[in-house]
């Protein structure tokens, strides 16, 4: 069942680096990150790797194959020709720590923009009753598991460091989408602010996000699609614009 | 690497060990007693070995049927743990866990709802009444995300009053923790290093929480991540703090068996619990056959009942796929060593039969997708092959019950997986998350009271002098084995020799491997730099797993008898003497003791909870005729 297959693997940390070709057994059924586990284990002792679950749930062993955003663990060796040379590299939009390892915390910085779930100032506990068809719409966003997937392929900042300032990405727009929906949130204009803060206007719907998500979150279609018509909606309707100068009625957007 | 070695020096009242559920419910509470708090993780935040959990979070909420309540749950515990349970445990984790579930819902969770609009809950091996919380089968990830965001909540409320977003609480994530420090017998702070760069880290503090989880990879087929190294129950012992009865391991009866790269990643018990049957490949509805006495009154005994249960619950008995997990575990190992297993070694577990595609899409999202991505198989149309996987350790550090403190460690708390006592001999699947919940919060709480009442100690510049040279040891050896090689040797003695049925040969015969082990790992070499090195962070692991091991293996063999997760194949029933007794494993510099200790007696008003006739099952006639304390 066994056999060997060739792997292209980046080795290298924020100052050098280079590809390093590797031979390594395969047996049937495995996921990249067995091999690269294999490899590890047998020839480079101190190859460096993130993961945790190796089940698709945890987002932590995120890399590029081929060129391809993807989780290793939840990418089967057997997608591959027989003959391929797989080539596995660190995620391109953040900085290098070592080999496939790099430093996220850009995601972690975003994650402290987003103003937090704020619920109803006299909620008690046990008492919130929502219908299941209105928590779906923010569960779906729940389901992320900060894979970042979506952030190293959005060409908004893949390429693009200068951007990364003032563009939150994908996940953020998700979670703020999420947070817009949730039916206890009360805080307002969470679309204005993603618009005016968080770079929403920067994503021009190209869809490589939803394209790459583990989790099948439908990312532009259900988060950034909605939020940009409603507050292109407002901003450009004249007499809702009117309407929100006059009756002070910015807090629907 | 340069001979100099840098060190950070930190400073907080609380240092919590451990970003999953325990640790982070443990934070969130000692900052609202507003200390300062320090949360360390080996992963980056967000990914604790929590986001696994599926199923559910058990709380008697009475929200699907209104007969539930705290005194049902304490019962179903107790029942599930054989009657091990620190009864004072279950009680406080019966009582809080509705709370700690409301509590959830206003930082933001978004659980799944009855037609009411309240809090659906699902029904679970081993629980009378639906009780499980529950998002779809993703409920772990619900968990740990909605306290990460209450943690950056927290952040953005200390950066508005004072002016630093980590002023009160500051995550550290990637850090390796390799020991506890203590001065004059109290707590001082903990050290370890930076995975990224093999910095070293001190952080002094009056108070340690361990938050860190299981000891799944000490074991080759587990369900745990790589993170579950028993790190927290080592320093523990090696702190002089005490571990209680680590011979109890859960093996959860469902994990993955092909391919073979997925072995034991957990198959949830939801499948079960939505209505998956268990068959044997002659097709053969087998768990009817292993229904133990104890619980012959709760389960049905034929396939028409089972069947009838899903409809009407009042009027059934349960299905037997549904009695808690050890029972299934080793009914299903009988059964593949029977001959009667699947092709790959395990048994068939199928869903497709009684729910539509649909619905098993929306209830068991997850593991359609594990399934098809991982092995090809369409659990809407065919059954999956499953079998034991090593899931949850019992055994943990003795606390004490209401402040979550390390018995005989001034300064040092424990909760979640790495607690000992409160599951028994066996734990019921849901009663992780709320363990994690109503403990940590309790850790939290009687960290910070201890802080309140306590004077800091400095540490020496012997500890920390101490502690800078083990870790710099693993690179100043030369030909010494590889440590990716002795794990595995570590893992094939554990599942052989300590597995799922045990025996007192085998039980010595591991105990001599694990000192052998022991004596080599003191020449483990690494290679490479300090630079974010796996092999290097595998050193410290494992001599953490090598403890656990010891001390489950020496727990195993005195304990005579079978019992929830410890089965003895030559001792196979219960005996009621060993039921009044905790096996104590504690840490003398060389080698793990265990002794005995009695387990402390239920007082009269919960021992009166129970059907005098079932407590007969379980305890002696002495005990029987006293009636609690």
């Amino acid at each position: 069942m066994a056999k060997n297959i060739k792997l292209r693997i980046w080795r290298g940390d924020a100052n050098t680096g280079k590809l390093e070709d590797v031979s390594v057994e395969a047996n049937e059924g495995e996921v990249v990150l067995d091999v690269i586990h294999r490899v590890q284990a047998t020839q480079m002792g101190d190859l460096a790797v993130r993961w945790n679950c190796k089940a698709g749930k945890c987002g932590s062993c995120s890399m590029e194959i081929n060129g391809k955003p993807r989780l290793a663990c939840m990418t089967q060796v057997a997608n591959f020709k027989e003959d391929e040379t797989i080539t596995i590299t660190p995620l391109r939009a953040f900085p290098v720590i070592k080999d496939l390892v790099t430093d996220v915390s850009f995601n972690y910085k975003k994650a402290m923009e987003v103003e937090s779930f704020t619920p109803p100032a006299d909620l008690k506990p046990g008492q919130a009753r929502m219908q299941q068809i209105d928590v779906e719409r923010s569960q779906e966003f729940r389901k992320c598991i900060e894979c970042f997937l979506c952030q190293d392929t959005c060409h908004v900042i893949r390429d693009h460091e200068e951007n990364k300032k003032s563009f939150a990405g994908p996940r953020f727009f998700i979670r703020i989408a999420e947070l817009d929906m949730h039916p206890l949130d009360m805080l307002k204009n969470r679309k204005k602010k993603a618009q005016e803060e968080h770079g929403l206007g920067m994503c021009n719907i190209t869809k490589c996000c939803t394209e790459v998500c583990p989790e099948h979150i439908r990312i532009t279609d259900n988060a950034i699609i909605p939020m940009k018509e409603r507050v292109v909606d407002i901003k450009y309707d004249p007499v809702r614009w009117l309407g929100s100068k006059i009756r002070k009625r910015e807090g629907i957007l | 690497m340069s001979e100099k070695i840098q060190m950070e020096r930190h400073n907080f009242d609380v240092v919590v060990i451990g970003a999953g559920g325990a640790g982070l419910r443990a934070a969130v509470e000692a900052r609202s007693a507003g200390l300062r708090v320090a949360i360390i993780c080996k992963s980056l935040f967000g990914k604790a070995h929590t986001v696994m959990a599926e199923g559910g979070v058990a709380a008697s909420m009475g929200n699907v049927n209104e007969n539930d309540g705290w005194k049902v749950h304490f019962r179903d515990t107790m029942r599930g743990g054989k009657f091990l349970n620190h009864y004072r445990m279950a009680e406080l984790h019966a009582k809080e866990s509705p709370d700690r579930v409301w509590e959830l819902e206003l930082w933001g969770a978004l659980f799944d709802r009855t037609k009411e609009g309240k809090i659906s809950q699902r029904n679970f091996g081993g629980h009378e009444y639906p009780r499980l919380a529950h998002v779809g089968d993703r409920t772990g990830l619900e968990l740990i995300r909605t306290m990460q965001q209450k943690i950056v909540a927290m952040q953005q409320a200390d950066k508005k009053e004072h002016g630093d977003a980590e002023s009160y609480i500051k995550v550290f994530a990637e850090v390796t923790i390799t020991e506890v420090l203590k001065e004059n017998g109290k707590v001082s702070g903990v050290y370890g290093y930076k995975r990224e760069n093999g910095v070293e880290v001190l952080f002094e503090a009056q108070a340690v929480i361990l938050a860190t989880g299981g000891v799944g990879k000490t074991f080759k087929i587990t369900s745990n991540s790589w993170e579950g190294t028993g790190d927290g129950h080592a320093l523990a012992l090696k702190a002089g703090g005490n571990l209680v009865d680590m011979e109890f391991l859960q093996f959860h009866p469902t994990g993955m068996v092909w391919p073979p790269s997925v072995r034991g990643i957990l198959v949830t018990e939801s499948v079960r619990g939505e209505g998956g049957v268990l068959t044997n490949n002659k097709g053969e509805r087998f768990m009817f056959k292993y229904i133990p006495d104890v619980f012959k009154d709760k389960y049905a005994d034929n396939e028409a009942e089972a069947d009838r249960w899903y409809l009407d619950q009042d009027n059934n008995r349960r299905p037997p796929e549904l009695l808690p997990r050890d029972e299934v575990a080793r009914a299903i190992n009988t059964e593949v060593k029977a001959g009667r297993g699947s092709e790959h070694g395990g048994v068939f577990l199928d869903v497709s039969k009684r729910l539509t595609e649909e619905v098993i899409k929306k209830r068991l999202p997850s593991m359609w997708h594990q399934f098809y991505e991982l092995a090809g198989v369409d659990i809407t149309k065919e059954a999956m092959e499953v079998g034991p996987t090593c899931h949850y350790v019992m055994g943990g550090v003795e606390v004490d019950p209401d402040t979550a403190a390390a018995v005989g460690v001034p300064g040092l708390f424990a909760a979640g997986e790495v607690a000992g006592g409160m599951h028994g001999s066996n734990r019921l699947g849901g009663n992780s998350l709320s363990d994690l919940l109503v403990f940590g919060r309790r850790a939290g709480a009687g960290a910070a009271s201890y802080v309140k009442q306590s004077q800091p100690v400095k540490v020496s510049e012997g500890s920390i002098k101490n502690a800078a040279e083990r870790i710099a040891a693993p690179f100043k050896r030369t030909g010494g084995e590889n440590p990716y090689s002795l794990h595995q040797e570590l893992q094939e003695i554990t599942h052989n020799l300590v597995g799922i049925i045990r025996t007192k040969s085998e039980l010595n015969d591991a105990i001599s491997k694990i000192a052998d082990i022991r004596m080599r790992i003191e020449n483990v070499t690494v290679s490479g730099d300090r630079l974010f090195n796996p092999g290097f962070h595998l050193s410290f692991d494992l001599d953490n797993m090598l403890l656990v091991a010891e001390s489950t293996a020496k727990s195993a063999i005195v304990r005579e008898e079978s019992r929830g997760g410890h089965t003895r194949d030559d001792f196979p029933t219960m005996d009621p003497k060993w039921r009044t007794l905790n096996n104590i494993s504690s840490f003398n510099g060389k080698e793990v003791v265990v002794k005995q200790q009695g387990l402390p007696s239920m007082p009269k008003e919960l021992f009166d909870l129970f059907d005098v006739h079932e407590l007969e099952k379980y305890m002696s006639s002495d005990e029987m005729a006293k009636g609690g304390r």
